[in-house]
């Protein structure tokens, strides 16, 4: 379980994650969704400790990162692949993290096969790896100490397709064995596939979590007008918080009926009405973070 | 699959014992020489070993083939070499990013940077230890091929006194690893305060009246050489400790601080 309590970091005067709470809980996949740039990464540092907090705190089965007595058999980290020395073959990789955590050297074999890396990829030095050779040794070292919590940050990243399936049925297993795993992207499809919960992330802000489930049930109403200015004064009059989309229509969090209801009263015509379709959460993900940017314009 | 325990496994496991600091120093040291690099940089201390041995008997008078020539000789390069190895263990954290792991498997800096100072000294003292041997040789050999008479004129305090001033050159790495935390800045640094900073010094002492008395108290080399050169008067301690305290201490506080508190990207 990881417990996130009003987490913030700001450098110099910039707000870079601001007051994010949630809860990464044992048996799920919870997916820390955001654009490049919303925080993600700082927020997973701080919960490791690399970064100190500017307020709140980050907890990991009820105890601080930098409190645990080895930290590498409760978590596994995998903050970017490849922040390995360039110079060391990914045996001697794993071999170092399997002796810091005093765990049977037999650990390192297993895991490369784990991770299907042959003998012969394994003695290479990591400088020669591909970015998904990279990924696999980062979630190899890991899984090493056979940790209950995961934090990933853009796991799938530089994996191929049956690269991207095969992690998600690492990370499938290994929660539905009560493990615990927060992994980030900045690909809303990844985080769809893979994800059980998802935390939403954009300027430093959580914009929305909930099960996949809940937000996807909650997928909004499209609509769209020849008059797009009398469309909008007409939802703002009605209370309703929309966005424009680039193509003039407009995404809304709101029902299709109290859409239709207020654009009736406004006398505004529709050309098109409709709940979002195709993966509700893209077109949720798009909103979310054109609404934060937004904000940050009118700020 | 084997990675994932189930509960009953998991609930055996309620107390995991805080990483020992024997383990971390060991870990530390192997990592010193499982990087190509790092391999050719401490087996560089062996090879320059064998050559300072061979130059010594080829190039040194006879007379003076006698066993402190040859550990000076041998030790001489010890003191360029291991302080970059002391140096590039902290900052290839950094440069390299594996400190994103490292600090991760031990998030507790203060003691990742005692291990790794201390698997150094480890380095440093076998590296002495195995010179003084050679140095053995080569007085034996050398003295046999010259056929002078083989002489011992080392003594233990002064043996001691050379890995002090070996240990001190060690920790100027030490202490540039962590204030700067840069492989090449760390480099460049180092050979400018044990390459140019002594010739500024000695510049400055013969033209300035007033540095010439305050030379001795905040040139670090200088103060060091006695070490070398076998360790006299209660002064040359006085020196010494003033100047390491300025040059090692003080700025190795001040990096540990930064160590400390430098986010790790």
């Amino acid at each position: 379980m990881i417990t996130i309590e009003n987490l913030s970091k700001t450098y110099g005067g910039t707000s870079v994650v601001r007051d994010i709470s949630f809860k990464a809980r044992p048996g799920r996949v919870t997916g820390f969704l955001g654009p490049n740039g919303a925080g993600k990464s700082t927020s997973m540092r701080m919960m490791v400790g690399l970064t100190t907090p500017t307020s709140g705190t980050a907890t990991i089965n009820e105890r601080r990162f930098v409190d645990l007595p080895n930290p590498g058999r409760e978590v596994g980290v995998m903050l970017d692949a490849s922040a390995q020395h360039a110079g060391r073959t990914g045996r001697e990789t794993l071999t170092i993290a399997q002796r810091m955590m005093g765990i049977p050297a037999s650990r390192v074999a297993e895991l490369l096969e784990l991770v299907s890396l042959t003998a012969t990829e394994a003695d290479r030095r990591v400088g020669n790896y591909s970015l998904g050779m990279r990924q696999r040794l980062g979630i190899a070292a890991a899984l090493i100490g056979d940790p209950q919590v995961l934090i990933l940050d853009e796991p799938a990243n530089g994996l191929d397709p049956a690269g991207i399936r095969w992690m998600r049925d690492l990370l499938r297993d290994y929660a539905d064995h009560g493990g615990t795993v927060l992994l980030s992207s900045h690909l809303l499809n990844e985080i769809e596939i893979i994800a059980d919960d998802i935390v939403m992330i954009g300027q430093g802000r959580i914009v929305c979590q909930g099960s996949k489930t809940e937000l996807l049930q909650a997928a909004g109403t499209v609509v769209r007008s020849p008059d797009s200015e009398r469309l909008h004064r007409a939802l703002v009059a009605a209370g309703i918080a929309a966005t424009e989309s680039g193509d003039g229509a407009f995404r809304t969090g709101a029902g299709i009926t109290e859409v239709g209801r207020a654009a009736h009263k406004a006398g505004v015509l529709l050309t098109e009405l409709r709940a979002s379709d195709s993966g509700g959460l893209e077109d949720m993900f798009l909103e979310l973070t054109a609404d934060t940017q937004r904000e940050r314009t009118a700020a | 699959m084997t990675t994932i325990t189930d509960e009953a496994v998991r609930a055996r496991r309620t107390e995991i014992a805080q990483i020992p600091l024997s383990r971390v120093v060991s870990v530390e040291l192997r990592k010193m020489f499982d990087t190509r690099a790092g391999f050719w940089l401490i087996a560089s201390l062996a090879i320059t070993g064998v050559f300072a041995t061979i130059a010594t008997i080829a190039f040194a008078p006879d007379q003076s083939l006698t066993y402190y020539t040859f550990a000076k000789a041998i030790g001489f390069p010890m003191t360029v070499i291991l302080p970059m190895i002391a140096l590039l263990s902290l900052t290839s954290e950094w440069s390299q990013r594996s400190g994103l792991t490292t600090f991760t498997y031990l998030p507790n800096r203060r003691r990742v940077v005692l291990a790794k100072t201390l698997s150094s000294v480890t380095v440093a003292v076998a590296s002495m230890g195995l010179a003084f041997a050679a140095g053995a040789i080569g007085t034996v050999v050398g003295s046999h091929i010259a056929g002078t008479s083989t002489v011992w004129d080392l003594s233990l305090g002064h043996a001691l006194t050379i890995v002090l001033g070996n240990l001190t050159c060690l920790l100027t790495g030490t202490m540039l690893g962590m204030l700067l935390r840069s492989s090449a800045g760390g480099l460049v640094t180092y050979f400018v305060i044990t390459l140019l900073l002594p010739t500024l010094f000695g510049l400055l002492a013969s033209t300035q009246d007033w540095f010439h008395d305050l030379r001795p108290w905040v040139d670090l080399s200088l103060a060091r050489s006695s070490l070398f050169e076998g360790m006299h008067t209660g002064d040359q301690w006085a020196h010494l400790a003033v100047a390491v305290a300025l040059w090692i201490v003080l700025p190795a506080a001040f990096g540990l601080r930064q160590v400390m508190r430098a986010e790790v990207k």
